[in-house]
């Protein structure tokens, strides 16, 4: 693989990566309570008295965010810890109502898992996942209201979250880059996250370090919270290393702090120094038995599991015959992989991929639509590409079609028909045709017989042209050759 | 473990509580005497002893992922000392 | 007609079903002496109008023939339970204008059996407290006191000296170290706290979660009872709320106690116990032995190391469970315009809490910070393991303990030793804290008086959810005993 070397004048350094990654578990309920998750609803609405940390109030688990973190840690290819504990997390902040979070510190439900990511020259890497746990997420602060105050929406509040930690495995940014997407894709596989960043669904803190090219050490790391999208995470390890081997090769040394990523600058700045470091006083949540899990329970969970990116991709490649980026191409969403895989039922798999990864997806780019939207069924585009293998119109042919499908969503074996954009194969009907584009051209024919071969080709368009678009090429071809030799 | 007055004012802060300057040495004072006497817990060995989090050995009992509570917005709201457009009101934060 | 309020509860539903009296005239029978036993300082708040409207629904209810278990019957609430639309303080000024807009699962059992309120009784301030002297809302004077006024103990101090006083036919309290059976001790009465689980912590304002129970004060055994009977029960609301089946506690009075082997701990026989109390437990464990029980000497060898435990575990819950009073969503804050959110926070706080309930906040921080964890919170789990462990050894051998409730009777109020040093008021709690660590129920009832004329108190220890066999044996040594009550 093509290492990420930062070579300056002074030296060669390399960056050293971890991720922590907060997902938002896709339940009807929040984790510990039962108010919905719906996003965008008024202001405190969906809070219950429990979210709102009124006293004497007590959290009881939802069995679903349970069952999507078991979920997601086999999706990890990671082991599910039978035992788990919930643990308080204490610090001041105003979008948490109890002033503590339920999270897991000890004893995380997920443990070590792994995360095989395909890179842009067609290796792969595994990243190593150190852990994953479950807990509440906190409220929203609303700061640009009013100039003197904030205002306090507890609707996020209790919303349930996976945190998932990385081991440091990440050399470069596009490494990272390649963990998040490959991660969404997980995720939204397994219907547990809907992984959109942008809308905070998805949250990413970046761990990042520096260390001399082939040294083994590990240097002060800085954590950046926050970063809200996968440019911007590697943006922020890009620019972050700079800083680090600026501040080393200055003579300097990195401070261990959390730092804030500014996307319109694409720097990092230090976040507001606290007082005092926290200090989060962690202990055994005691109003939350722990969380035993059973054999039969996981293995319930193990059984319902779907085929995920991985797997899938390697199904495409070994007995569709697809080759290794088309298939992490289409394996990518679950949403493309199961139109691909319906429109290639009984056709050429190979060819439907190629129709998709070029004219399908350039279309669907065009309209602005979402697989789920696309005006062509499935079934459709698996006809139109079994109209070009059983040569009932050519390829050019069912290109008119497919735009001609875009537009009506109507089935291409009609458009074919009622167009009367059949293939002719009848060779009478050809010879005819290029009979006559042969005695209408007499100079053309005599250049040819006097060496000018290539102009072979140009006959086979004329005839192709008279056809319009219609002569099967390979039948021009062959009678254009042989009524020239005559 | 006896505790200084840096502690005292760390420990107040983290329990966000102000302990006036006059009142650090006294308050240090009751903490030593306070935890020297929980010290004495170190007279037993416990080394091989199993932390007793939970007293009724009992599963983590789980509840159905439904929508029960919610939409109580004015109940939720109505104690709070400052609401404005339905938000709880703090000042600034500054980040 | 005699004094209707110096009737048990028992025989005042006897009395209300015979329709010998009203509801409503028993209601203002309490009321009226609520007025003027309001020297006594045991109602934080007073709810007349709704208690005489439960009532003339009560008196509907006798009269149509649908009266529920204690239709009618006027109880006075610990101030820590959480009452729909009627102020909760848990005598602290954080909350003392807080309204809930629940109840808690406790008092919505006893509404929905017929209970009729009174009112809100005082406690020391968040339940911490042995000796009702840290309320916001001062202290609660001891019915028993002569020349000098004399605590009630605590922490529900409010709910004992409520019952000795008649100014309620019963009361509920909660129990974290002591604070149901100290002060039934020191008012001469009956209260127990049941088994960890067997109440619901749902809607009271949460002390020490993993120590918490609420159970009931009363005139005598058998009221205790039929409060239990309602109050007890499972609740899904509480994640540590056993579900098991709760017994008609009342039908274990009539039992007999032959055979029932009797323990009583040595290490509740310190070098210097008074005199007094050691031999009120051995006159105790006389009658038991004369009714056909076997007396056994038992050991529980950390004991002693029971009070350090509490005073880390319990202080540590509280400091994370207190966090949420910060001025934001309910309760008093401070007038901080502008400032700081930190700053709203530490003044909100420090002026919202008393000296006792910021001394254990602290302490608790601190037990669970960085670097002390292990030292302090670790070791007092351990140390209650251990603790725990002593009862089952112990239960191996015997079917319940006896031991005293308090090694002293009440005190005057403002003591000055336990003023200066908090230690010397924790010490009270040195019979009664071991049973909340390891989570067993226990009782507390009135054995005689002492020299000094002031009611002294036994305990009666029994297995987790055994509290039938207490109900059984306490019946027996309350009619040998008896008291006469106030």
């Amino acid at each position: 693989m093509a290492e990420y070397i930062i070579e300056t004048a002074k030296g060669k350094w390399e960056v050293v990566v971890g991720l922590e990654i907060h997902c938002q578990i896709i339940s009807k309920s929040k984790i510990f309570s039962g108010a919905s998750t719906e996003f965008g609803d008024d202001p405190n609405t969906n809070v219950s008295f429990v979210d709102a940390g009124m006293p004497g109030m007590l959290p009881v688990i939802n069995k679903e965010c349970v069952h999507q973190a078991v979920k997601t840690g086999l999706g990890l290819n990671a082991k599910i810890n039978k035992y788990s504990e919930f643990s308080r997390k204490n610090y001041f902040y105003a979008d948490m109502p109890t002033d503590y979070q339920i999270t897991q510190f000890r004893y995380p439900i997920v443990g070590e898992g792994e995360v095989k990511i395909d890179l842009s020259d067609g290796t792969s890497k595994t990243i190593g996942i150190e852990r994953m746990h479950i807990e509440q997420d906190a409220g929203k602060s609303i700061h640009d209201l009013s100039p003197t105050k904030s205002y306090i929406d507890l609707n996020r509040a209790g919303v349930g979250l996976m945190e998932i930690v990385t081991k440091p495995d990440f050399r470069s940014p596009e490494e990272a880059g390649a963990f998040l997407r490959k991660l969404r894709s997980i995720l939204r596989y397994l219907g547990t996250c809907d992984g959109n960043m942008d809308e905070g669904s998805m949250r990413c803190d970046v761990n990042v370090s520096v260390r001399p090219y082939g040294s083994s050490e590990l240097r002060t790391r800085c954590e950046m919270k926050n970063v809200n999208s996968v440019k911007f995470v590697m943006q922020a390890i890009e620019n972050e290393a700079k800083r680090h081997i600026e501040v080393y090769e200055n003579g300097g040394t990195v401070e261990q702090e959390t730092r804030q990523f500014d996307p319109t600058s694409g720097q990092t700045k230090v976040m507001r120094k606290k007082e005092f470091a926290h200090d989060y006083r962690y202990f055994p949540e005691p109003d939350l038995p722990p969380l035993v899990l059973s054999d039969e329970y996981i293995n319930g969970v193990k059984a319902e599991m779907i085929e995920l990116p991985d797997a899938k991709k390697q199904r495409f490649v070994e007995t569709m015959g697809l080759t290794a980026y088309d298939a992490m191409v289409l394996c990518e969403n679950k949403e493309i992989a199961d139109y691909f895989e319906k429109a290639a039922a009984g056709h050429d798999a190979k060819k439907v991929a190629n129709w998709m990864m070029s004219d399908f997806f350039a279309m669907l780019n065009k309209k602005r639509l979402d697989i789920s939207q696309s005006p062509i069924s499935a079934e459709n585009l698996g006809r139109l590409v079994e109209l070009i293998s059983k040569e009932v119109i050519s390829g050019k042919i069912a290109k008119d079609v497919f735009e001609i499908m875009s537009e009506t969503g109507e089935n291409p074996e009609k458009i074919v028909e009622e167009k009367g954009l059949k293939q002719v194969t009848d060779s009478g009907a050809i010879e005819a045709l290029v009979e006559e584009v042969i005695a209408s051209n007499p100079d053309n024919v005599a250049a040819y017989k006097n060496g000018k071969t290539n102009l072979a080709g140009w006959f086979v368009g004329q005839v192709i042209k008279q056809s319009q678009g219609k002569a099967n090429p390979a039948m021009v071809n062959k009678l254009v050759k042989e009524k020239l030799e005559q | 473990m006896a505790i200084d007055n840096e502690t005292v004012r760390r420990i107040a802060f983290l329990s966000r509580l102000r302990v006036e300057s006059d009142k650090i040495d006294a308050t240090k004072e009751e903490f030593n005497k306070i935890l020297t006497w929980i010290e004495e817990l170190n007279e037993i060995n416990t080394d091989d002893v199993e932390p007793l989090i939970a007293v009724n050995d009992m599963p983590l009992r789980m509840r159905e992922d439904e929508v029960t509570a919610g939409h109580c917005k004015d109940a939720v709201l109505k104690n709070a000392p400052a609401t404005e457009y339905d938000y709880f009101a703090v000042p600034k934060v500054v980040e | 007609m005699s004094d209707i309020t110096k009737l048990t509860a028992a025989e005042a539903l006897d009395g209300l079903k015979k329709k010998e009296f009203t509801s409503v005239e028993l209601t203002e029978a309490y009321l009226h002496n609520m007025e003027n036993g309001r020297k006594y300082n045991a109602y934080i708040t007073e709810c007349g109008e709704k208690a005489l409207e439960q009532a003339r629904e009560a008196d509907k209810r006798y009269a149509n023939g649908t009266a529920r278990s204690l239709e009618g019957l006027p109880l006075g609430i610990k101030d820590l339970f959480c009452t729909k639309d009627i102020r909760t303080t848990a005598a602290s000024h954080i909350l003392d204008n807080f309204i809930p807009p629940y109840e808690s699962t406790v008092t919505q059992h006893l509404l929905d059996d017929g209970a009729v309120f009174l009112g809100k009784l005082n406690l020391d301030e968040f339940a911490m407290g042995g000796s009702n002297e840290t309320s916001y809302f001062g202290p609660v004077i001891n019915p028993w006191s002569k020349d000098k006024d004399l605590v009630p103990g605590g922490s529900s101090g409010g709910s004992a000296a409520a019952v000795a006083a008649h100014l309620c036919a019963a009361s509920t309290g909660t129990d974290t170290g002591g604070s149901i059976r100290e002060p039934a001790a020191f008012c001469g009465v009956t209260g127990i706290k049941p088994t960890y689980g067997r109440c619901s912590r749902y809607g009271i304002v949460a002390f020490a979660s993993s120590l918490d129970q609420a159970g009931p004060i009363a005139q005598d055994v058998r009221d205790c009872a039929l409060l239990l009977n309602s109050m007890a029960g499972f609740d899904d609301k509480d994640s540590t709320s056993c579900n098991l089946p709760v017994p008609d506690y009342t039908s274990f009075l009539a039992e007999d106690i032959k055979g029932l082997v009797i323990g009583l701990p040595k290490e509740y026989r310190p070098e210097g116990l008074n005199a007094e109390v050691a031999a009120y437990w051995d006159k105790a464990a006389e009658m038991l032995k004369a009714r056909g029980a076997i007396i056994k000497e038992i050991s529980l060898p950390h004991t002693k190391y029971a009070l350090a435990t509490y005073y880390v575990l319990a202080p540590a819950e509280a400091s994370s469970n207190l966090a949420r009073y910060d001025g934001i969503r309910y309760g008093y804050r401070a007038d901080a315009k502008g400032e700081h959110l930190d700053e709203l926070y530490i003044r909100s706080r420090t002026e919202g809490f008393g000296k006792e309930v910021k001394r254990r906040i602290m302490i608790g921080t601190y037990v669970l910070s960085a670097g002390y964890y292990d030292a302090y919170y670790l070791k007092a789990q351990k140390m209650r393991r251990l603790i725990y462990n002593d009862f089952m050894e112990a239960f191996k051998q015997c079917d319940i303990i006896l031991t005293p409730t308090s090694p002293i009777t009440a005190f005057p109020i403002g003591d000055e030793s336990m003023l200066q040093n908090p230690i010397n008021m924790y010490l009270n709690d040195v019979f009664t804290v071991s049973i909340n660590l390891a989570g067993l129920p226990a009782m507390s009832l009135p054995i005689g008086l002492a020299q000094n004329g002031l009611p002294l108190g036994m305990q009666l220890i029994g297995k987790p959810f055994d509290e039938g066999t207490i109900f059984n044996v306490a019946a027996k040594l309350e009619a040998d005993a008896k008291f006469e009550r106030k």
